[in-house]
């Protein structure tokens, strides 16, 4: 299958290691994988934060760079989301939205896309230690994918899942929210980085980039011995 | 007190709160049990068919206020009761203090209503020289405590603990025993029992009229609300506009909805119907009854792009998920409508002035929606706030107005971006160390305060991915 990678602008400028993870992963289930290169960001930080006309410029370019695709696969949640949302955003300039249908109508999370398209349950991955994943809000609540990654995660070789204590609570990123409202983020990710910590695993886990920088970057202030891996890398590993 | 209860900025309420140990803990732990308790109570049903009927009942009545809004009228008359429309505020207090003259009242009790507080009831009647007396037990110690402003739209002393309670009974009203939530209960209990006999006029919220009635509903935890309509003389009962369902049959369905997310009970242990005046059978009720039906800036709600708001039942359960409210509490959002169903209608009923930050005291995290047992999408409606109050009032920071033009410009244009996201590596070179940022410039800065930052890499994903498409191994 002929996957357009929609890589996201964070997983581009911070976390490449993602993008190779998920190239890879596909590739080896037997997916050709392009990178459109005229792609950019979904324009959740401008939209999400009051601007609306300032993002609309940023959708229709993904929708110009991604329409023809066959099938789009993004490694966030809440991006993959979000593309699916231009649909309502241009519901009063009718071309644009019949645009964004055919775009929304082929998105998928990366996981999602493995376990509903690819039909695919055990990708052959191994990793030895104990994990917990952050089911983040996007993905969960409002793309509703909730069992892919736990299947996916289930069948990785050597890894024991232990379940994140109060699993549904926000990890406090929220794009602009996590500089805008610091001090109340801080205490967001305070308590997500304690229910990690109680599970004592090796691994956290998660499939979004943004809550990863998040609580992954509290983590590391923190100076404490979990290791933030996004599902992608989880996945390729062998 | 009135819909806004700080004069203190945002900031510094939030800085207050942030610091109360006492009360982030008595939060945490009360959201922790109203959760659990909902969930138990919800798990046997088809509780999204039920959130669909919720919904429907909700919008038709919206649709069609005008219509019920006589229906109910016509019906409290028929009934011998009297219906006064306040446009605002002041009109509803206006005439309610008018009747307490006439009555020459002096002493006054009242069930809970946040819509009495919405219009500034108490201060109103107390200037008139009436002893207003709370009845609902979390309001009761508010009152006692010097007027301490309600956190949370259900129980609003859920900032206090036992102890802190027992403190402000033993300085207040002489009590002596335990800090056992049924001995401070019983305590106030006693005190109350003799105010209902000795008032003039008692004062009720309302959590739904029926139309075809002409009733009156009202839920309550402790049955003083039956208290209060049925031994005083004259009874006067306040309702939000919006507050109406046409029939039993849909009042049923709501209240089950509502005692279910707001407390987790399958009923609650009081619903009180009010109907009327006492007639020749009745051996209690009001010999006058008063409906006060309040607007105060809700049918400019209607017909717009927020009158989903108005189907909300008050029940609080996207209060008691919110994971903001749990580390900031109520008093934050400086109204006494808090919590995500807060965010939303303080700005809407108390303008931007005062409520402009609410809407951005929100991650966007959806819990407040999926909770919601009559589908209002609370988070789509605090992201139309900020949409209003960026491009329709004007009112975002400059420098953040820049930031995001410029973030538009940037990933609009393909080569924009990627000459701008190659630059990043170099332009935060200064800042990093160890392939991290810890103290980042500007706005970053908000964000390394508190955690770190991996560099932006010189070798962006598309780069590598250049190099492996060429079939280059990296
Ligand atoms: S908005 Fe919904 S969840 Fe919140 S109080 Fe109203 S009805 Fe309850």
């Amino acid at each position: 299958m002929n996957v357009s990678l929609f890589a996201t602008c964070i997983v581009d400028m911070f976390q490449s290691n993602v993008g190779k993870s998920t190239v890879e992963l596909l590739e080896r289930l037997g997916c050709t994988v392009s990178f459109p290169k005229g792609q950019t960001c979904c324009g959740q930080p401008a939209y999400n934060s009051g601007y609306v006309k300032a993002s609309k410029d940023t959708m229709k370019n993904t929708i110009r760079v991604f329409e023809n695709a066959e099938v789009i696969v993004c490694p966030s949640g809440s991006c993959a989301y979000m593309l699916k949302e231009y649909v309502h955003i241009f519901k009063d300039e009718p071309i644009w939205q019949e645009r964004a249908q055919r775009i929304a109508d082929k998105t998928y999370e990366l996981t999602q896309f493995i376990v509903e398209v690819l039909g695919i349950e055990n990708v052959g991955a191994k990793l030895s230690g104990t994990a917990t994943y952050h089911p983040s809000c996007h993905m969960t609540r409002l793309l509703k994918v909730q069992q892919a990654p736990m299947t996916l995660l289930k069948n990785v070789d050597g890894l024991e899942i232990i379940e994140l204590p109060l699993k549904e609570n926000c990890c406090g990123f929220g794009g602009t929210f996590s500089v805008k409202m610091g001090r109340i983020s801080e205490q967001m990710v305070d308590e997500k980085v304690a229910s990690v910590q109680q599970t004592n695993a090796h691994y956290l886990i998660g499939a979004d980039g943004g809550c990863l920088l998040n609580i992954g970057g509290r983590i590391e202030r923190q100076n404490l011995e979990v290791k933030t891996m996004h599902i992608a890398e989880v996945l390729n590993s062998r | 007190m009135a819909m806004k209860i700080s004069k203190n900025k945002f900031n510094d309420r939030l800085s207050m709160n942030l610091d109360n140990d006492f009360m982030r803990s008595a939060v945490s732990s009360a959201q922790h049990r109203f959760q659990t308790r909902r969930s138990t109570a919800i798990e046997s049903l088809d509780w999204e068919q039920w959130r669909n009927h919720g919904e429907e009942i909700r919008q038709h009545v919206l649709e069609h206020l005008d219509y019920y809004l006589y229906e109910l009228s016509e019906n409290v008359a028929a009934r011998g009761g009297h219906v006064f429309f306040a446009k605002t505020a002041e009109e509803a207090t206006n005439y309610i203090t008018n009747i307490a003259k006439e009555k020459q009242a002096k002493k006054i009790v009242k069930s809970k209503s946040m819509v009495t507080e919405e219009i500034n009831l108490n201060t109103h009647l107390e200037q008139l020289g009436c002893e207003v007396i709370e009845t609902d037990l979390g309001e009761y110690i508010l009152q006692l405590d010097d007027h301490d402003p309600p956190s949370h739209i259900v129980t609003p002393a859920l900032h206090k603990n036992k102890e802190q309670i027992r403190d402000i009974f033993t300085e207040k009203i002489g009590y002596t025993a335990s800090s056992q939530p049924e001995e401070l209960a019983q305590h106030a209990r006693q005190i109350l029992r003799q105010d209902y006999l000795t008032a003039d006029i008692g004062i009720t919220g309302c959590n739904f009229a029926v139309a075809e009635t002409g009733s009156v509903c009202l839920v309550t935890n402790e049955g003083n609300a039956d208290l209060v309509a049925a031994l005083p003389k004259t009874l006067i009962s306040v309702m939000g506009l919006e507050r109406i369902v046409p029939t039993f049959e849909e009042m049923e369905v709501l209240v089950s909805m509502l005692t279910r997310s707001a407390v987790g009970q399958k009923l609650t242990s009081y619903i009180t119907v009010l109907t009327g005046i006492q007639e020749e059978l009745d051996v209690d009720g009001p010999e006058e009854f008063h409906l006060v039906i309040v607007d105060n800036g809700r049918s400019s709600i209607l017909g717009g792009e927020f009158q989903s708001i108005l189907q909300c039942i008050r029940c609080a359960a996207c209060v008691n998920v919110c994971p903001v409210y749990r580390h900031v509490g109520g008093h934050t959002y400086g109204s006494i409508y808090s919590g995500p169903i807060g965010a939303v209608l303080s700005p809407l009923l108390g303008g931007y002035d005062d409520y402009k930050e609410l809407p951005y005291a929100s991650t966007l995290c959806g819990a407040c929606t999926d909770v919601c047992p009559v589908k209002i999408p609370l988070h789509q409606l605090l992201h139309k706030h900020r949409e209003v109050i960026v491009e329709r009032e004007g009112r975002a920071p400059i420098s953040e107005s820049l930031l995001m033009q410029a973030f538009g410009m940037g990933t609009s244009s393909q080569s924009i971006y990627r000459f701008g996201s190659k630059l990043a590596s170099t332009a935060m070179k200064p800042f990093t160390s160890d392939d991290k940022i810890s103290s980042g410039p500007g706005l970053l800065k908000n964000w390394t305060d508190i955690r770190d930052l991996p560099s932006p890499k010189k070798e962006r994903f598309r780069d590598w991915f250049d190099t492996h498409s060429k079939g280059g191994r990296s």
